[in-house]
């Protein structure tokens, strides 16, 4: 198996961006990553993009044809590969498989989501789907709803508080305030969160995730011919992906994502590496909830301590281990299949030392952290400093 | 949704029929049609669960997905079967807010929603306070 590098990212900006297609925006993501890497897209040797629901935002199926035909790249292959949430992760893990196995070189691994073509309820509609329809929304689950069943039994188990989930969405939206493509360059406050509009509790507006277009883009090559395209290849050290019960109510435990301790122990156990070595991490705070049982499941901290761990500030810029620094889903936006991707654009930059204002110091080791669904499917890749 | 979808779940829906494996003896509501453990030496059988069980967790939803308009806020659980298996229900006849996790619940038939404004209305189980 051949070792793998990132050599180029492209991210557009996050956000409700109506003057734009899916198909410019692709383009617009592929475009900087391409100039990014320095390398003729005639290099290109195949594509895998992450998309959730293109056939329900924009009723476009078959968007790998669309998107490899407007980027002028026909006749390489292009798959579009669909896990949720996790389809931006997922889709970087094929093309990382991809390119480790010899198959193809120069493997480009995007994801992209149009979301705001049709009404917000319609979006609510769609999201809905990566539950079980039969038995999750028939009876009138929404997602938000899901994870507030996690947050009321981790509250009720390790007494998380409101407050301390509300920390997650104001630390994030602080991060975003230093990312020129985040959805929300804007501070907020616990009391905002707080007192902001409930959805279903103990979430409240301000603990979700927003609803968001955009695009991200990143392309691999064997970690040997790196240095043909960059000075600071970025190595993909580990990548680990597994599954579980589409339905919460299946699952033994509500208080973590099982999934995300065994795709994570097979991306620790290939990088050679422990939570202990990450330097920093992009991690999938759909809702604040989702942040607390990611840091926790990834081993940042003890199971029950992640809402103490993030009040102390551990998880901020300057901290023991920054959490999403490019102001995660909840600040910088969550186009569903791009998100995956675009948690990779940002590790890349850090590790080069790229990030400017959100930048964590002598950054060498990190993780991303990409969940579908209610945890059906996590997707956990390690990168590292190549030089 | 077409009709056929929903009617080929209304005796599970309605009656709270589930699966149970043969072999390991394990309940399965939603139902299932493998047993995970058991796999190929699993036998499955329809299986009536008696409809107790308690609260594991709840949320009060404000912001209801369509078709669940009307009926909100109300409050959604994830509920422990007697027999061993959760399922997700609407918590009913009761203020949303006096809900605990631990308290005890039966479940009851009750209309869940409808299929637009001239489309088929969907019953199925909500769950009650005991």
């Amino acid at each position: 198996m051949r070792k793998v590098a990132i050599i180029g990212v492209g991210l557009t900006k996050f956000g409700e961006l109506w003057d734009v297609s899916l198909r410019r925006l692709m383009l617009e993501a592929g475009a900087r990553a391409i100039e990014d890497a320095g390398i003729d897209g005639k290099k290109i040797d195949a594509m895998y993009v992450g998309n959730m629901s293109a056939g329900q935002f924009i009723s476009q199926e078959h968007i790998a044809s669309l998107i490899v035909d407007h980027a002028g790249l026909t006749p390489i292959p292009c798959t579009r590969v669909e896990a949720a949430c996790a389809s931006g992760g997922s889709a970087l893990r094929q093309a990382v498989i991809t390119v480790a196995s010899g198959i193809h070189d120069i493997v480009v691994a995007a994801g992209i989501e149009k979301m705001t073509d049709v009404l917000a309820e319609q979006t609510t509609e769609a999201l809905i789907t990566a539950a079980d329809q039969e038995w999750e929304a028939f009876v009138g689950a929404t997602f938000p709803g899901l994870y507030a069943l996690m947050a009321r039994r981790h509250m009720y188990e390790f007494g998380t508080t409101e407050a301390q989930l509300a920390k997650v969405a104001v630390k994030n939206h602080h991060n975003a305030c230093f990312n020129p493509c985040a959805q929300y360059q804007m501070e907020i406050t616990v009391e905002d969160v707080l007192n902001s509009a409930p959805v279903t509790t103990p979430l409240k507006l301000l603990d979700c995730s927003p609803i968001t277009d955009g695009a991200a883009c990143v392309i691999l090559a064997p970690f040997d011919r790196a240095r043909e395209f960059t000075d600071t290849p970025i190595l993909v050290a580990g990548t680990g992906q597994a599954s579980d019960t589409i339905s919460l109510h299946d699952r033994p435990t509500l208080t973590g994502i099982a999934a995300t301790n065994k795709a994570a122990e097979l991306a620790y156990k290939m990088a050679g590496v422990g939570p202990n070595d990450i330097d920093l991490a992009e991690v999938h705070d759909c809702f604040t909830i989702a942040e607390i049982m990611a840091i926790e499941d990834l081993g940042f901290c003890k199971k029950g301590d992640g809402g103490k761990v993030t009040e102390r500030g551990e998880t901020a810029i300057g901290g023991r281990i920054p959490i999403n620094t490019s102001g995660g889903l909840k600040g910088k936006g969550h186009p569903i299949g791009a998100t995956g991707i675009a948690q990779a654009v940002e590790i890349t930059q850090q590790l080069r030392g790229e990030a400017g204002k959100r930048q964590v110091n002598g950054a060498e080791i990190g993780l991303t952290h990409n969940v579908g669904g209610s945890g059906g499917t996590v997707v956990v890749h390690i990168m590292r400093r190549g030089d | 949704m077409a009709v056929p979808r929903f009617w080929r779940e209304i005796s599970n829906r309605y009656n709270l029929i589930g699966t149970k494996c043969g072999n390991c003896n394990k309940v399965f509501f939603p139902p299932r049609y493998l047993c995970p453990k058991c796999r190929r030496i699993g036998k499955l059988e329809p299986y009536k669960l008696n409809g107790k069980g308690k609260i594991i967790s709840f949320t009060v939803t404000h912001v209801a997905p369509n078709g669940f308009e009307d009926q909100a806020p109300y409050a959604l659980a994830i509920i422990e079967l007697d027999e061993g298996p959760r399922l997700t229900a609407q918590v009913t006849d009761c203020d949303p807010n006096q809900i605990k996790i631990g308290d005890r619940v039966e479940m009851i038939f009750r209309r869940i929603g409808q299929d637009g404004e001239d489309g088929a209305i969907y019953y199925g189980y909500k769950a009650r306070l005991v």
